[in-house]
């Protein structure tokens, strides 16, 4: 049954959904809508809600709960997000699951209560300390949000690694139809390093402490390896007409909406665009991107940021083609007009009376 | 179709409910919609707005720079809101709170919802005659369908609510339908 929910509360059923019973939080606009939501389905269904003293609070009864092998969630907005970066970094350090929410509002500092994507390298390049990546997804509509939540628990704990849902203030405060098309998560994967007791058991130890000399590289290789594993089998994306596109389009999350109005429009013209979505931010679909490369005159990149992912398309793209940027921060959002108006100024010299002749189909009427 | 409403008024006015009944008769009618509340750091009394689209087709960018129809409900938000409006586009006002210059050049609906729900002895009802003045304008859905999805939203409040809630819808049509 379809129902009409913001991304924030459709983001808070599908942990339920998912198993998620233990959720501590902190209130930050633009996400209040998810601890509102948690703060009354929590005890309906037997779970523990906390709003902890502080974000940095919440994130280390994550941990506590991670580790005593709950399926546990916060959720918080770019201010508060920076507040949880150490326990972040000791999550990753001890292989622990769980799940966190980002709701990103225009930066740096205070900032505002606008939808922003300015927090991307802090999502993907890991924003603590040390040598360590969390599992990104970004959803580009409630469904998504939804659907991502729900996976985002399953990755986590198949991969013992944190993993963190970016979204914006748009993403999060709008309402769409939307429906939990998956079963209630009744079976979960078993455990057996987490600390539950150890009567009859090797005692287990849950640390990020690696304090004798060649313990941490080698904890670290295992790291690495575990990335690798996760770069190969856990990448996704959506790519709509990329062949025989004339310019292709990176975008994610609510950039990506607007470049898919832009990628429609272009089909009542011969000039044809097309777009690689990435739903991984963290594995980055660096390969899809390489390839396409290869093919088209030019690529451009749209973010509401200062340039952020452009530099993970450019090192994906490794100077095939121009890759160009396009965005707006502080709490801006891209027009398709505006993305229009970059193609025409950005593409070869070859393909301007294509481009023109399209510019009047997404002039706003 | 697409239709791109903007909805204003200060926090209280009843906006949310009003975007969020149309947007969910909207679903249920197997229609695409958004519904994005736009808000501010408002201080009180000042401007709530709502972007809703209702459409046949796909919805991308659920921000809407030109409106087919302006919903205003009080002075702050006709100023802030509406030069947003397209050139031939539906103006409606509540007018026991709005007062409407010579710079509109759009079809005007003036709609003294504050005066008239406060006949119906409930001044909160206000959103709810504007809806009613809607309907009977744009008639995107029936009275009926939207009167199902109200009763389904105050289904655990008192009966009075839903009786009082009724009348506005009814009274909101009439005003309309006594222009014509």
């Amino acid at each position: 049954m379809k129902q009409l929910l913001t991304g924030n509360e459709a983001a808070a059923e599908a942990a339920i959904q998912a198993g998620c019973r233990y959720y501590y939080g902190y209130p930050i606009t633009p996400q209040n809508e998810l601890i509102n939501y948690m703060a009354i389905r929590m005890p309906q269904v037997g779970g523990t809600f906390i709003q902890a003293e502080s974000e940095i609070a919440a994130i280390n009864m994550v941990y506590g709960s991670a580790a005593a092998g709950g399926r546990a969630m916060t959720s918080s907005s770019s201010p508060g997000i920076s507040l949880k970066q150490e326990a972040i970094s000791y999550l990753a350090g001890s292989e622990l699951p769980c799940v966190i929410v980002n709701i990103q509002r225009g930066g740096p500092g205070l900032g505002d209560i606008s939808a922003s994507q300015a927090d991307y390298f802090q999502a993907v390049k890991g924003g603590g300390h040390g040598d360590y990546h969390l599992i990104v997804l970004a959803p580009s509509s409630v469904q998504e949000m939804a659907d991502l939540v729900y996976d985002a628990f399953d990755l986590a704990d198949k991969h013992r690694n944190p993993v963190m849902i970016l979204g914006d203030a748009q993403i999060g405060q709008l309402m769409e139809p939307m429906e939990f098309s998956k079963k209630p998560r009744e079976v979960f994967p078993l455990k057996d390093w987490a600390l539950t007791g150890a009567e009859g058991r090797k005692r287990n130890v849950i640390k990020s402490f690696y304090p004798i000399k060649g313990q941490l590289e080698e904890f670290n290789a295992h790291l690495q390896k575990k990335y690798r594993t996760i770069r190969e089998h856990e990448v996704r994306y959506e790519a709509i007409n990329i062949h025989g596109a004339d310019i292709v389009l990176v975008a994610y999350g609510t950039s990506a909406r607007i470049c898919k109005e832009v990628v429609k429009k272009s089909h009542q013209s011969e000039f044809k665009v097309g777009l690689i979505r990435p739903i991984t931010l963290w594995p980055f679909p660096e390969q899809v991107i390489k390839t396409m490369s290869e093919r088209v005159q030019c690529i451009l990149t749209v973010e509401m940021s200062a340039g952020q992912m452009v530099e993970d398309v450019r090192l994906a793209v490794e100077g095939k083609c121009p890759v160009h940027f396009y965005g707006r921060t502080g709490g801006g959002v891209p027009t398709s007009l505006e993305i229009m108006r970059k193609i025409a100024e950005v593409v070869p010299s070859n393909l301007i009376d294509k481009v023109n002749r399209i510019l009047p189909l997404v002039e706003v009427k | 179709m697409t239709e791109k409403i903007i909805l204003a008024g200060f926090g209280g006015q009843g906006m949310m409910l009003l975007g969020k009944l149309l947007a969910q008769t909207a679903m249920i009618e197997g229609k695409y919609v958004t519904f994005f509340p736009s808000y501010g750091t408002e201080v009180r009394g000042g401007t709530a707005v709502y972007h809703l689209i209702i459409s046949n087709e796909e919805i991308f960018s659920p921000l809407i720079e030109i409106a087919d129809t302006l919903i205003i409900m009080n002075q702050p938000s006709y100023q802030k809101f509406k030069g947003m409006l397209k050139p031939e586009g539906l103006l409606i006002v509540n007018s026991s709170m709005v007062k409407v210059d010579s710079s509109v050049k759009s079809k005007v609906y003036k709609v003294p919802a504050t005066e008239l729900a406060s006949k119906l002895g409930n001044v909160l009802v206000s959103n709810i005659i504007i809806l009613g003045a809607y309907l009977a304008i744009r008639k995107l859905f029936s009275a009926d369908h939207i009167m199902k999805q109200l009763r389904e939203m105050l289904k655990n409040k008192k009966r009075e609510l839903f009786t009082t809630n009724k009348q506005a819808l009814e009274s909101g049509i009439k005003v309309i339908k006594s222009l014509k």
